[in-house]
């Protein structure tokens, strides 16, 4: 088994095919949307598949050490930022197809006029702890 | 660079500020730094809100300025004597703590006798009395309750059953004010206690069966509990007619007004909006003024509701889906889609961020002319 992350993002992937925002859909659209991924996410802890899946708010700060006996020091929001993720799915998969199937999968997910979004997802792989040594 | 804007803003951001709790001559102070930013950063990069950037900005630099002034006190005090003994100062985890107390693995008596003296700061002696047992029972009870929860980890705060203990409590809640009501001889005792059933009345309707919650317009009111209701609306009109107002009575006689009205229609949100007066006046809390702006939308129309709004901060929860709704029964759909979708992105939480984005599709909808548009919940 190995985990990979499912990112999706805000701004920074290249355009759905289906790219219409959501609050630009019908009501019913929005709810089928919501079951779909609802529906996927069952499914995958139904199989033992799914690790984790959190949606991020698009605010944050960036913030650093500042030194010792002084507090941190906060900058942003950086609105040039090109990058912004939304939010993210962790599943746990026998290979790297199977993760591929997936992400295809949720990319699925209906949106405007019922249609496909086609919306690009990153799929990162995470690093595995090195194997354990036995003499 | 638009010097004129920035001179305009400037008050008001520094009131916004102010109103979030900063005292006036460090908000000045931020709010100066954050002008020296936008003077560096605006002419690359104009931003589409130059109020609530500098908001933003200016809270930002606030909180910085407050904890470096924070830590060198900290730094002086500490040349000055050894640290205290004892654990490190704990940030406001009160929600962690409630969760703690609510505990599945203590008696729900435990749970609430931990819980009033951990959360609700509760002497002893205090809770005792509330339980009619004596000081040393509870002193025993309460140290059984601490070691069992003692080793306790917390993995899932969300843990249906913790949540569940802390629904049970609510009726716990009522039961000791109750007590405590009949034991002193206290008007704002006695408005908790009315405030306290007229809530909870409405608790059969106020969810659904997929846990979402529903609005207060929407809710079924033949689910809600009308001997809660009777006894709130007698408890409260007693503590009223001492003539001696606190907030919780206030906040018991617009519940009361709520609980009154047999269909959300007929709402008498002209005496709501007095009661929210009133509110206002005791607290001066800034979520009591969106409230109150909201009542106004009813009682007066949404022009001037929207001019309540105005001099409300917008930097608090929900002010832009307040804001949305209000534009939305003023007519001005184009406006309100887009004030959802913006209260949409910055939701706290997915339930409302679902929510707001279903009420931006169903006006954008409206818009485009395929449908006609469904009222909109109440918020």
């Amino acid at each position: 088994m190995a985990k990979y992350l499912l990112l999706k993002h805000y701004r920074g992937a290249p355009e759905a095919v289906n790219p219409v925002p959501m609050d630009q859909w019908t009501p019913q659209e929005v709810e089928d949307h919501m079951q779909y991924m609802a529906d996927f996410a069952a499914r995958l802890e139904s199989n033992g598949e799914w690790v984790d899946g959190q949606a991020l708010s698009p605010e944050g700060t960036f913030v650093r050490y500042d030194g010792e006996g002084r507090p941190p020091v906060t900058d942003g929001p950086f609105a040039e930022t090109k990058d912004l993720i939304a939010g993210w799915m962790v599943i746990d998969v026998d290979t790297y197809e199977r993760a591929l199937a997936l992400a295809g999968e949720l990319s699925a997910a209906p949106g405007a006029g019922g249609k496909p979004i086609h919306e690009w997802l990153e799929l990162r792989p995470f690093l595995s702890a090195p194997p354990t040594v036995t003499e | 660079m638009d010097e004129l804007l920035l001179r305009e803003l400037a008050p008001a951001v520094t009131g916004v500020l102010v109103r979030r709790g900063a005292d006036f001559a460090t908000a000045e102070d931020a709010v100066q730094e954050a002008l020296i930013q936008a003077a560096l950063t605006w002419p690359d990069r104009p931003p589409a809100d130059p109020k609530g950037w500098l908001v933003t900005v200016a809270w930002r630099k606030f909180l910085d300025a407050r904890r470096a002034e924070v830590s060198r006190r900290g730094r002086e005090q500490r040349a000055e004597a050894e640290p205290p003994p004892g654990p490190a100062q704990a940030a406001d985890d009160t929600l962690q703590l409630f969760f703690l107390c609510a505990h599945p693995s203590l008696p729900p008596a435990s749970a609430v006798a931990l819980t009033l003296r951990a959360v609700g700061g509760l002497t002893t002696r205090q809770i005792a009395q509330a339980y009619l047992v004596p000081e040393a029972t509870m002193a025993q009870r309460i140290s059984r309750a601490k070691r069992t929860v003692g080793d306790v980890r917390f993995e899932e705060p969300g843990d249906l059953a913790t949540v569940q203990r802390v629904l049970y409590l609510a009726a716990e809640a009522i039961r000791l004010t109750r007590q405590l009501a009949s034991m002193t001889d206290d008007e704002e005792t006695a408005g908790l206690l009315a405030l306290m059933l007229l809530h909870h009345a409405r608790r059969p309707a106020r969810t659904r069966r997929d846990g979402s919650l529903v609005p207060l317009a929407e809710q079924d009111r033949s689910r809600w509990n009308t001997a809660l209701i009777a006894e709130g609306v007698a408890v409260l009109q007693a503590a009223l007619g001492r003539d001696r107002l606190g907030e919780f009575q206030a906040q018991a006689a617009i519940a009361a007004l709520h609980a009154d009205a047999p269909r959300a229609e007929e709402t008498d949100w002209v005496q709501i909006v007095g009661w929210y007066d009133e509110l206002l006046r005791l607290t001066g809390s800034p979520v009591v003024q969106l409230n109150r702006a909201i009542a106004i939308g009813e009682a007066d129309g949404p022009v001037a509701g929207l001019a309540a709004l105005a001099a409300v901060d917008p930097g608090l929860p929900r002010y832009t889906a307040a804001s949305a709704y209000l534009h939305e029964k003023a007519g001005d759909l184009r406006t309100a889609a887009r004030l959802y979708a913006d209260a949409a992105r910055s939701a706290p939480n997915l339930a409302e961020r679902h929510y707001l984005t279903r009420q931006a599709a169903r006006i954008s909808q409206a818009l485009r002319g395929s449908g006609p548009a469904a009222p909109a919940g109440a918020m």
